[in-house]
């Protein structure tokens, strides 16, 4: 894998100045004009969502945009940082969602309730990925992308089997607790003429747990475990030779991104209240998150906030744009099949193949390229 | 098999015969004969057996290329589901214009109908495997992350290119008039279909352990499985070799596309990858590379999941990965474990 050069001097020069700031994103900055720009166009965008734009489609998508930043962050941990390529990743994100969903259809719409699922399911998780990571890591790391294939799709089967349990293919609808529904005033008087009800508590809980959980992964990856989990990717042989042991530290790393991934499960329920196979455990959602590491940029970690962002958006609007397109076109052949809103895929397919080619990086490696 | 014990003792006056891994072979009787008393009957063991079988030649005819690709030449292709489905579409080409064939009441009308669609399925998915090859594949040769990213991006387009060519909803397609029903011999029930499906599998199988063990073109592949340096040093080329094993492998995923595609008479853009699931576990429990290996497994996996959906319905949603599990504990690289590997 191509990098791009390592960063090891402004690494220093950046722990010298000592800022917050830099405390806060792990001496890890963005390194590119407007790749900050962007992503503070982003940040702001987030926060401040309920108040700019009116109505439940923006805020819908703000909140699907931090749970795909988080569940792609935690991919890039797996993918980006150690090299190995796992297709179990929307399992953690369902387990995520079904703790939540089980628990509180069970025990009641109470906190309590929440907490136990998000509990319960953080360990299942936990024990999974160490389970499926001890079986395959083992032996060669192209075992595990296979392995985790097939686990994945058996719990997606048992998911929709065990209807007792999980709802079947419907899914699970559940209430929340009552600080978080939309009846629930926290002040009497609107904000900004937006009334501060229960959603945009939730709401609010989910952009923060989205900026602490990436602030989180973002300090792992610069951790000196970070590091080594980069000397494996880039050489195995030599991290082994250099006396770290390869296996324990992919299998912590897929420990790592398995709980991240689970988190975000646990707010897409949350956000929801519903979770179903086809939110979260469909094979679909695995290759969504494929083309937002890689269009973002593998390794990076504002990488994932850029796919995430430009994904979701490209969902909600690129279909407008391709409709207009194929109408335009109407009466030539072919043509207006392949820019029928439903062929959106098709296109990001062809992006995401060149972008493994051409750029390695994603937008972010383009991005920092181009600064120098 | 191609897994051969490379021996070092020196002896020339003759060659040492290569060991063959008799227990994995055994399983498979084995797991017959323990399966029985949990069946009950005899009558339907025997269906549930033959049933098995079928289903696991249907498997190994769309594995049996993905392991050989990645034995010869390590490369392991996330988008072979794709030709499996590409195989399946390509015979509406032919059950467009010899629609008539299908409702005919003649068997010779209906195999030769069932030969077309293999055969305008391989040559179609042939095709297009080498131009998968040559854009896809051919720049990512080395690097694992880069070849599982591309092949899947592959077939993301892929699929989604059949979609704009077939449309998106699924077509059903109807099995050839004879091919339907069953026959049933005092108790025991035997679907035609699956007994065309076993022959076609045995046969494929044969074929391919004759190329492989009695040809020349045979003895390369199984030397560039080995060790590829070797034969480019002795002045083969085997990128050539590569590119027609390719080749061939995506005609074999055509080929079962088309026997899974009458199986299931319905056609989906996704159906190739909700099997590669199977292939997957198939050439895992082989050992990665060994065709041999890909057999055994594909039938282990189809006795097991067909016994245990007997016997116990509910645990058989998770047997394919319990069989697999157990199969690398205790051996971590697959039944038949090539040399190199």
């Amino acid at each position: 894998m191509s990098r791009s050069p390592a960063p090891a001097l402004t690494v220093d020069r950046d722990r010298a100045s000592g800022s917050v700031l830099t405390g806060l994103l792990s001496s890890d900055l963005p390194r590119s004009k407007v790749l900050t720009v962007v992503l503070l166009a982003i940040l702001l965008m987030l926060a401040t969502t309920p108040f700019v734009f009116s109505g439940s489609q923006p805020l819908s998508t703000a909140a699907k945009i931090c749970v795909f930043i988080v569940l792609v962050a935690s991919y890039d941990l797996l993918l980006g940082y150690t090299g190995i390529v796992s297709f179990a990743h929307t399992m953690f994100f369902g387990i995520g969602g079904y703790g939540i969903a089980i628990a509180s259809e069970r025990l009641g719409a109470t906190w309590t309730s929440v907490a136990v699922g998000l509990g319960t399911a953080l360990c299942l998780s936990a024990l999974l990925a160490v389970a499926i990571g001890l079986l395959s890591l083992r032996v060669r790391a192209i075992f595990f992308s296979m392995i985790t294939l097939a686990v994945a799709s058996a719990m997606a089967v048992l998911a929709s089997q065990l209807s007792t349990i999980t709802g079947g293919e419907d899914g699970l609808s559940f209430q929340l607790p009552y600080e978080l529904r939309p009846a629930f005033r926290l002040l009497s008087e609107p904000v900004f003429g937006v009334a501060v009800n229960g959603r945009l508590i939730a709401y609010y809980i989910l952009f923060f747990a989205t900026l602490l959980t990436f602030l989180l992964l973002l300090r792992i990856v610069n951790s000196p475990f970070g590091r080594v989990l980069q000397a494996i990717r880039e050489n195995e042989f030599r991290a082994e030779a250099l006396g770290y042991r390869v296996v324990a530290y992919r299998t912590a790393a897929s420990v790592l991104s398995a709980l991240a991934a689970t988190m975000a499960g646990a707010l897409m329920a949350l956000w929801l209240r519903y979770n179903g196979p086809d939110t979260t455990l469909s094979f679909s959602i695995m290759i969504d998150i494929l083309l937002m590491v890689v269009i973002g940029g593998m390794g990076t970690m504002y990488g994932s906030v850029i796919g995430a962002a430009l994904f979701v958006l490209a969902q909600s609007y690129l279909q407008v744009l391709m409709d207009a397109a194929s109408k335009a076109l109407a009466g030539v052949p072919v043509l207006p099949d392949l820019v029928h809103p439903d062929r959106w895929l098709l296109w990001l397919g062809a992006l995401f193949v060149i972008s493994v080619y051409a750029f390695p990086g994603g937008i972010v490696g383009r991005l920092r390229q181009a600064e120098q | 098999m191609t897994d051969i014990a490379v021996e070092s003792s020196a002896s020339t006056e003759q060659l040492p015969r290569t060991k063959t891994d008799w227990l994995p072979l055994l399983l498979v009787p084995a797991l017959a004969l323990i399966a029985l008393p949990f069946v009950g009957s005899g009558s339907t063991w025997v269906t549930l057996t033959v049933a098995g079988l079928a289903m696991g030649m249907m498997i190994f005819l769309m594995a049996s290329g993905l392991t050989l690709v990645f034995g010869l030449m390590d490369i392991i292709n996330f988008g072979h589901g794709v030709f499996i489905s590409l195989g399946a579409y390509a015979s509406l080409l032919v059950l467009g214009p010899l629609g008539g064939w299908v409702q005919a009441d003649s068997i010779w009308l209906n195999l030769g109908l069932l030969l077309l669609c293999i055969l305008a399925a391989m040559g179609f998915t042939a095709v297009v495997g080498a131009v998968f090859e040559r854009v896809i594949v051919r720049p990512v040769y080395g690097s694992h992350l880069k070849q599982i990213l591309v092949t899947m991006g592959g077939l993301i387009v892929a699929e989604q290119a059949i979609h704009a060519i077939w449309g998106a909803s699924p077509i059903a397609i109807p099995l050839p008039a004879t091919l339907r029903g069953a026959f049933i011999i005092g108790d025991v029930v035997m679907e035609r279909y699956r007994v065309v499906a076993v022959g076609i599998g045995l046969f494929v199988f044969l074929g391919m352990q004759l190329l492989l063990n009695r040809t020349r073109l045979g003895l390369l592949i199984r030397a560039g499985v080995e060790n590829p340096e070797m034969v480019e040093a002795l002045g083969y080329r085997i990128r050539r070799l590569f590119v027609s094993v390719f080749v061939a492998g995506s005609a074999l995923a055509g080929l079962g596309g088309v026997m899974w595609a009458f199986y299931r008479q319905t056609l989906t853009a996704g159906m190739g990858m909700d099997v590669m699931v199977l292939v997957f576990i198939v050439i895992i429990i082989g050992g990665l590379g060994s065709v041999g290996g890909c057999f055994v497994g594909s039938i282990l996996v189809a006795l097991v999941a067909n016994y245990v959906g007997f016997v116990e319905p509910k645990l058989a949603l998770i047997s394919n990965i319990l069989v697999m599990a157990l199969v690398l504990i205790w051996r971590p690289q697959g039944l038949f474990p090539v040399a190199r590997r």
